[in-house]
């Protein structure tokens, strides 16, 4: 049995990650589930949220959204619509767009895609959490 | 016969015209190098995908699911994205492609096409003729975004579930290499069945859970997939505008260089001719007195 797990994170723009990882846990659209090596196939779609590894002590935080993950045994591949590093999130303007989406939230207008707009919210506090747990550490 | 000052102003002119394609073609030549790693970049998401989407292609019903069946409504018109640049000065890359699109438009005699314009070159020259334009975009290809490609995907799914239109193409350059780039004209919708042909993988299939149901992801992955389809489309499309435009520009630039060769040379002969008319002159005069 494989003793660690190949993680792969892709997004249309490009490979972000490739790593040799302990455990990696992932925000599933039904909730958020862990995997270890040697984790039966599986396929699972994602929603908006963190993606949490660990090789050894370092623990690394990703925001992701929307996507899927294939999980093998030995590899985990998640291709996922947005991903983000930590110190690679611009926290000013996660911030400006959590301020506009709250605003558009705070509306009551007929014609407001509220699906939308709860999206763009969850992104931008997913996004702020991310960074200051990062920075926090 | 053009006089010494004639010529002399030609030469300058072409190479001040030399030097502004040369400089052309140095900038797609950095473009190309941009848009060639992004092109490389989106191949590691699009291979995953087809990938994902073989294993569970091959355990759904393929019929249950609307993007991948036929359409019922025949008598709606196919659909042709086409995908040009949004500026000339690149060789044949657009005339290809507007010709290639007018080919597709009268074979297909017994219906309409309604089309999708991608880039301002392709729109410019369907907007003047009469043709039913679904959809049009340009000024995208100075930085090609993914919700570039969602916004069309998404326009081309919805057309298609809702039966306006029977099918749906995508017709755009791909990216070759640098010297050469191919016209391809690719069938979006409904998607086509995988084969080891295209992608497809046979062999041993992994046998996954699914969360949710392998119903429901594959509800959600048939539309990403058209997505990075079109994406990738227009990756390749803007790798291939700048390979072609550097092409067309080298060519430029190689032209004019003869073309100052050879005015210099004629230059020359002119001068030399007048210098000796001028000493015939002299000597006659000369053996006069």
């Amino acid at each position: 049995m494989a003793s660690q797990l190949t993680l792969s994170i892709v997004t249309p723009e490009r490979e972000l990650v490739r790593v040799q990882v302990d455990d990696v846990e992932l925000p599933g659209s039904e909730g958020y589930f862990g995997v270890l090596p040697g984790h039966t196939p599986m396929l699972a779609t994602l929603t908006v949220g963190r993606l949490t590894y660990r090789s050894g002590t370092d623990t690394q935080v990703l925001a992701i959204a929307f996507g899927f993950a294939e999980v093998l045994p030995d590899a985990v591949t998640v291709l996922a619509q947005m991903a983000e590093r930590a110190e690679d999130i611009d926290v000013a303007r996660a911030e400006a767009a959590r301020t506009r989406a709250e605003e558009r939230l705070a509306r009551t207008e007929a014609d407001l895609d509220y699906d939308r707009a709860r999206t763009a919210l969850d992104k931008a506090v997913l996004r702020l959490q991310v960074a200051s747990r990062a920075r926090g550490k | 016969m053009p006089s010494l000052i004639d010529i002399r102003r030609r030469v300058r002119a072409v190479k001040s015209t030399q030097q502004i394609t040369k400089a052309m073609k140095m900038v797609s030549a950095s473009k190309l190098r941009r848009a060639q790693d992004r092109v490389i970049g989106a191949r590691p998401y699009a291979q995953q995908m087809l990938r994902v989407l073989n294993s569970l292609a091959a355990r759904v019903d393929h019929d249950a699911h609307p993007l991948l069946s036929e359409s019922t409504s025949s008598g709606a018109p196919p659909l042709l994205i086409v995908v040009s640049a949004d500026r000339g000065l690149c060789g044949s890359f657009n005339s290809n492609i507007i010709k290639q699109a007018s080919t597709f438009r009268q074979e297909s005699t017994d219906r309409d096409v309604a089309m999708a314009l991608v880039g301002r070159k392709g729109r410019d020259f369907f907007m003047r003729r009469n043709v039913d334009v679904r959809y049009e975009v340009v000024n995208i290809f100075q930085h090609v975004k993914y919700a570039h490609a969602q916004d069309i995907a998404r326009t081309a799914i919805e057309a298609f579930t809702e039966g306006r239109v029977s099918s749906v193409y995508l017709l755009y350059n791909e990216f070759k290499s640098v010297m050469s780039q191919k016209v391809v004209v690719e069938r979006l919708l409904p998607l086509p069945r995988l084969t080891p042909d295209n992608g497809g993988v046979t062999g041993p299939q992994v046998d996954y859970l699914y969360e949710p149901s392998a119903q429901e992801i594959l509800t959600s992955l048939v539309p990403r997939h058209v997505e990075i389809q079109v994406y990738r489309a227009l990756l390749e499309s803007a790798a291939a505008e700048q390979a072609a435009r550097m092409t067309a520009m080298d060519a430029a630039t190689r032209n004019a260089q003869e073309m100052v060769d050879k005015l210099t040379l004629y230059m020359n002969k002119v001068r030399q001719a007048a210098i000796t008319r001028e000493i015939i002159e002299v000597v006659s005069g000369a053996q006069a007195l």
